[in-house]
């Protein structure tokens, strides 16, 4: 062990000397977040602004979310990532195996109107003392109008029956959300879901559930294989973030319809991964980009800001569109929940996959 | 004189073994680039990983003295009150550093439901003063939350707690310690062996496909007219010199329920409605037997090419059939080529991950996207990490076999 260490010090000092002096010699952040049409309204109305402003080199990179990235630079010390966009259910666990900085809350700029931050933000958005929300967003599914036939469906209970809707369904192949619509497709209130699914009888139940329709479901990875899944016609009800389905109508001219019944919305936010070199200058990136107009922005994509004086300068249009509009038809995605039971039930679905 | 010419001095046998050292340390200069890649490369993650699978410092390093008073505990009863107030004490001090989560998601592995259970007890914690928590240990900790007066959750921590465990080669062959630590079936999930099983069978599947496909046409490459054989070698190569992923993604659109292959079989009226190809083992099979073919068809060809002609005619001159003749003659001799094909086939299909990811779906899946799950989702790298293990030496074990029955020797890529 001692001889490979006497190896390893030398080549990775190296590698950090030249890695510092490159770091060194331009003010440079590196962002990372989920691409697609969220990536590029980011670049718009967050990244390019504060490169403008403030002459920072930003390097905007793409991931496809999780902890383990993060987690491994950490645990390495070699820290590449400054920011990160991350998802509630991720924050959650992130911050408590103190993957990520404390971001405190006087940095965050007042709203336009004046409103103090800490009362302009929902409070989901501060609530992890991580991170500061982006956008509210949420999961929902979609059909297309040309290949759906006379009937339409409108409930999540429609998602699940297949008399009255024959024909595939495209979920993504994760635990997550596909539980929580088997229950609430089966009668159970929403404020009752995490509930009972923290159960082994409540989780029967959601397998049993999902059961049903296990025969006709098609399952994806990525949430950019949705639009694509139901656009040509690979299933006639899919599953994505409400963005997606948006951007696909309103950009592409796809004639799909969204399902807001049984949504479930979720936050984005800016995490800043712990030890960074460039602290504080990625406190003040998060502070910028997170101002009133930087996160009206978002509704290029149909995501609901998380500050009130955003939604001000939201398009009447849009509105409807977004996700906070649904929130009563829908449910809050459960961080904390998929903490404590991502692993088992995530082993349990793939279990229950391969029966 | 004469001898003294004949032998050499003191100072040219100095020389002389300078200059050999010499030559030595060159060549060895030469080769060091490759000795200091492999290392970094090979060496140094395949131990990483053998010493994940079964080194698990986290608690003892979070909570070193809860642990070693756990260790004298019976596991039937409830711990000891005194154990209830080191854990207290020492899970304030982890709240203070910011480090509870760690400990709470450690936990969780063996006890569901216990990230939020740790992490909110940790919060309560964060402002009690040390004495009180000495003093009232238990009491506090029951009252935060009556889960911790379950023995269950003293058993995961206990279990969690060792430094060097079996737990994730256990859970990676579905099987789990019970109260008694006995070990037992696991209750919670049984799915490994089953992947297993399924991947060493696609693998099979796939290479058998290969031979199939790839003995005639090597065949026919090695005994065509050159020009026509290199026609074909190109047609070979081309998809091989491919980007993996630009095939894999054409056979999504091949394979699709609207793609190429259901519109013409509907057009010539063979089926009705679309078949389901995509996202099924079948895909699966099919996309990776193209992508494996050349492995397969190179090393055949260069070892039929070797073989002399006469030996052959030979045969069939003394009045051999021809079927006889291959099958004792020429099918003995490309042995060495198909067993390298056959085990390069097996052993990269074994392992292959983007292509089932892509279009196996649920149902053609192998292992080795399970072992992504728990590196990129469930952040479980122990048990990733046993679970490449196994796959490590079900390939070594399966080589071993080969090597007696066949012979390595045997193999011969070109």
């Amino acid at each position: 062990m001692k001889k490979i260490t006497t190896l390893l010090g030398p080549a990775l000092a190296l590698g950090l000397a030249l890695g510092g002096t490159a770091q060194a010699q331009q003010k440079s952040l590196t962002v990372v977040s989920f691409g697609g049409a969220y990536g590029a309204a980011q670049k718009v109305h967050q990244i390019d602004p504060y490169m403008a402003k403030t002459g920072t080199q930003i390097l905007f990179e793409n991931y496809t979310g999780g902890v383990a990235e993060i987690k491994a630079q950490v645990e390495a010390g070699k820290i590449q990532w400054d920011v990160v966009d991350i998802e509630t259910i991720d924050l959650e666990r992130a911050c408590a195996e103190g993957l990520l900085e404390i971001i405190p809350r006087d940095i965050l700029l007042k709203g336009d109107d004046g409103t103090p931050a800490e009362e302009d933000f929902i409070p989901a958005a501060l609530e992890n003392e991580c991170g500061v929300g982006e956008i509210v967003w949420s999961t929902v599914y979609a059909y297309n109008n040309k290949t759906i036939g006379d009937k339409a469906p409108s409930t999540i209970e429609d998602l699940f029956d297949l008399k009255k809707f024959p024909g595939k369904r495209a979920l993504r192949k994760r635990a997550q959300v596909n539980l929580e619509w088997a229950l609430l497709a089966d009668g159970v209130k929403e404020e009752d879901v995490y509930k009972v699914l923290a159960t082994p009888e409540g989780q029967a139940q959601a397998f049993a559930k999902l059961d049903t329709i296990k025969s006709e479901i098609v399952w994806f990875d990525s949430w950019s294989q949705a639009p694509q899944l139901l656009n040509d016609g690979g299933a006639i009800m899919v599953q994505s973030a409400n963005g997606r389905f948006f951007d696909a109508i309103k950009r592409e001219g796809k004639p799909f319809t969204m399902v807001w019944d049984g949504n479930l919305y979720d936050l984005d936010a800016w995490g800043i991964v712990k030890g960074t070199p460039n602290l504080e200058l990625a406190l003040d990136f998060v502070s910028f980009t997170t101002s009133t107009k930087a996160l009206a922005g978002f509704q290029d994509v149909a995501y609901g800001p998380p500050r009130k004086s955003s939604m001000a300068l939201v398009d009447k249009s849009v509105v409807d569109h977004l996700p906070s509009t649904h929130v009563d038809e829908g449910l809050k995605a459960d961080g904390i929940f998929w903490a404590d039971y991502g692993e088992s039930l995530g082993e349990k679905f793939n279990e229950w996959l391969l029966k | 004189m004469a001898s003294q010419q004949a032998v050499l001095s003191a100072n040219e046998i100095q020389a002389e073994t300078r200059a050999l050292r010499r030559r030595k340390r060159a060549s060895l200069l030469l080769v060091v680039p490759l000795l200091v890649f492999i290392f970094f490369a090979f060496v140094a993650p395949i131990a990483t990983m053998l010493y994940r699978s079964v080194y698990n410092p986290t608690l003892v390093e979070l909570i070193p003295k809860t642990v070693h008073e756990l260790s004298g505990w019976k596991k039937t009863e409830l711990p000891e009150p005194v154990v209830f107030s080191t854990f207290a004490k020492e899970l304030k001090q982890l709240a203070e550093a910011r480090r509870s989560g760690v400990l709470a998601a450690a936990i969780n592995r063996a006890y569901p439901g216990a990230s939020s259970l740790v992490n909110a007890t940790a919060r309560k914690f964060r402002k009690m003063p040390d004495d009180k928590l000495i003093k009232d240990g238990m009491a506090l900790l029951t009252e935060a939350d009556p889960r911790w007066a379950k023995p269950e959750l003293w058993r995961a921590i206990r279990e969690v707690g060792q430094v060097y465990t079996d737990t994730y080669y256990l859970t990676a062959l579905d099987l789990e310690r019970n109260a008694q630590n006995e070990i037992q079936q696991r209750e919670s999930a049984r799915i490994y062996i089953q992947l297993y099983t399924k991947t060493l069978s696609i693998a099979l599947i796939i290479t058998l496909l290969c031979i199939a496909l790839g003995y005639p046409l090597a065949y026919y490459l090695a005994h065509a007219p050159r020009r026509v054989a290199g026609m074909l070698m190109v047609l070979v190569l081309l998809p091989f010199w491919t980007s993996l992923l630009v095939r894999t993604t054409a056979w999504i659109a091949l394979l699709q329920t609207n793609g190429v292959l259901n519109s013409v079989f509907e057009a010539l009226g063979l089926i009705n409605s679309p078949l389901e190809m995509l996202y099924t083992s079948f895909a699966t099979v099919i996309a990776m037997t193209h992508i494996l073919l050349p492995f397969m068809i190179l090393p055949l060809y260069s070892v039929m090419k070797g073989i002399d002609p006469s030996y052959v005619r030979a045969a069939l001159s003394l009045g051999s059939r021809p079927f006889s003749a291959f099958l004792r003659i020429f099918l003995p001799l490309t042995l060495p080529g198909l067993s390298a094909g056959s085990l390069l086939v097996f052993i990269i299909s074994v392992g292959y991950y983007i292509t089932p990811a892509l279009v196996g779906g649920t149902d053609g899946q192998m292992i080795s996207n399970i072992i992504a799950f728990h590196m990129q989702r469930s952040n479980n790298w122990g048990l990733a990490a046993a679970l490449g293990t196994l796959l490590l030496v079900l390939i070594l074990l399966l080589y071993w076999t080969y090597d007696r029955l066949i012979g390595a020797r045997n193999i011969k890529l070109g």
